[in-house]
């Protein structure tokens, strides 16, 4: 059996996907790494919380979910732009963005789209 | 605190032009009122964030005064965060890119601050326990 150790990372999410094709790239990149067996949290922050919000683009992020991303969306930003937080698409759930700050703290890998 | 660490950020959008520079200030704020310390590494037009010639305007389309508008200004966030973070016991090692203050112009910078250099950011990196680079798009 390989020896590997499992990495943690923290993938940051601004863009929304009605903007910026390259979205789905960062959700493939989720997907790929939980595939890999590491554990990866994607957050959703600024525009980045639309899909969120059901609507087209909202199956995609269930999908990431459903493949075992943990897919949180910042509160804040949420807020800002009219979404409540209890009605998000299925596997996204609402977050303090304390939370970026405590994964950086914990050492995991950290990249920022 | 037990678990203090130490936490680097790389930034490089300008003030006023996207929502990233608040998201920053955001994550610096809950780093340091948690108790770490924070670098920054203000770069490309980060680096006028610190600039502290910054001015509120009045708003004349919707008819407010210098005073009503209350307009944020960046440099005076970073004071507030330098602030917050000493009433922590936290330190933020705020360093503006020498290079790119020049082309600027904008070399009054927020007291607390300090001119630096990418070898700046090299260094944090190198030494902290993380690193966020916040890049523009």
């Amino acid at each position: 059996m390989e020896d590997r150790t499992i990495a943690k990372y923290l993938l940051i999410e601004s863009r929304d996907p009605f903007d910026s094709n390259d979205v789905a790239h960062w959700h493939g990149l989720a997907r790929a790494l939980v595939a890999e067996g590491n554990e990866v949290t994607l957050f959703l922050v600024q525009n980045g919380v639309f899909p969120a919000r059901p609507g087209t683009h909202s199956a995609a992020l269930s999908a990431v979910a459903d493949a075992g991303v943990e897919v949180l969306v910042d509160e804040f930003s949420l807020r800002e732009r009219g979404i409540a937080t209890t009605a998000l698409t299925r596997g996204a759930k609402a977050s303090p963005l304390d939370v970026v700050i405590d994964q950086l703290a914990d050492g995991r890998k950290a990249m920022w789209h | 605190m037990a678990d203090k660490k130490t936490l680097t950020f790389a930034l490089m959008d300008a003030p006023y032009e996207n929502p990233r520079s608040t998201t920053a200030m955001r994550l610096i704020d809950i780093a340091v009122r948690r108790g770490h310390d924070v670098n920054v590494f203000a770069y490309e037009g980060a680096a006028a964030l610190a600039f502290t010639e910054q001015k509120p305007h009045a708003n004349a389309v919707h008819g407010r005064d210098v005073d009503e508008e209350d307009h944020p200004l960046p440099h005076r966030w970073i004071g507030a965060l330098l602030g917050a973070a000493a009433a922590k016991g936290a330190k933020i090692d705020w360093v503006n890119c020498g290079l790119c203050v020049d082309e600027r112009g904008v070399n009054q910078a927020v007291e607390g601050t300090r001119r630096g250099t990418p070898g700046d950011f090299w260094k944090f990196a190198t030494e902290s326990d993380n690193t966020l680079v916040i890049p523009t798009r």
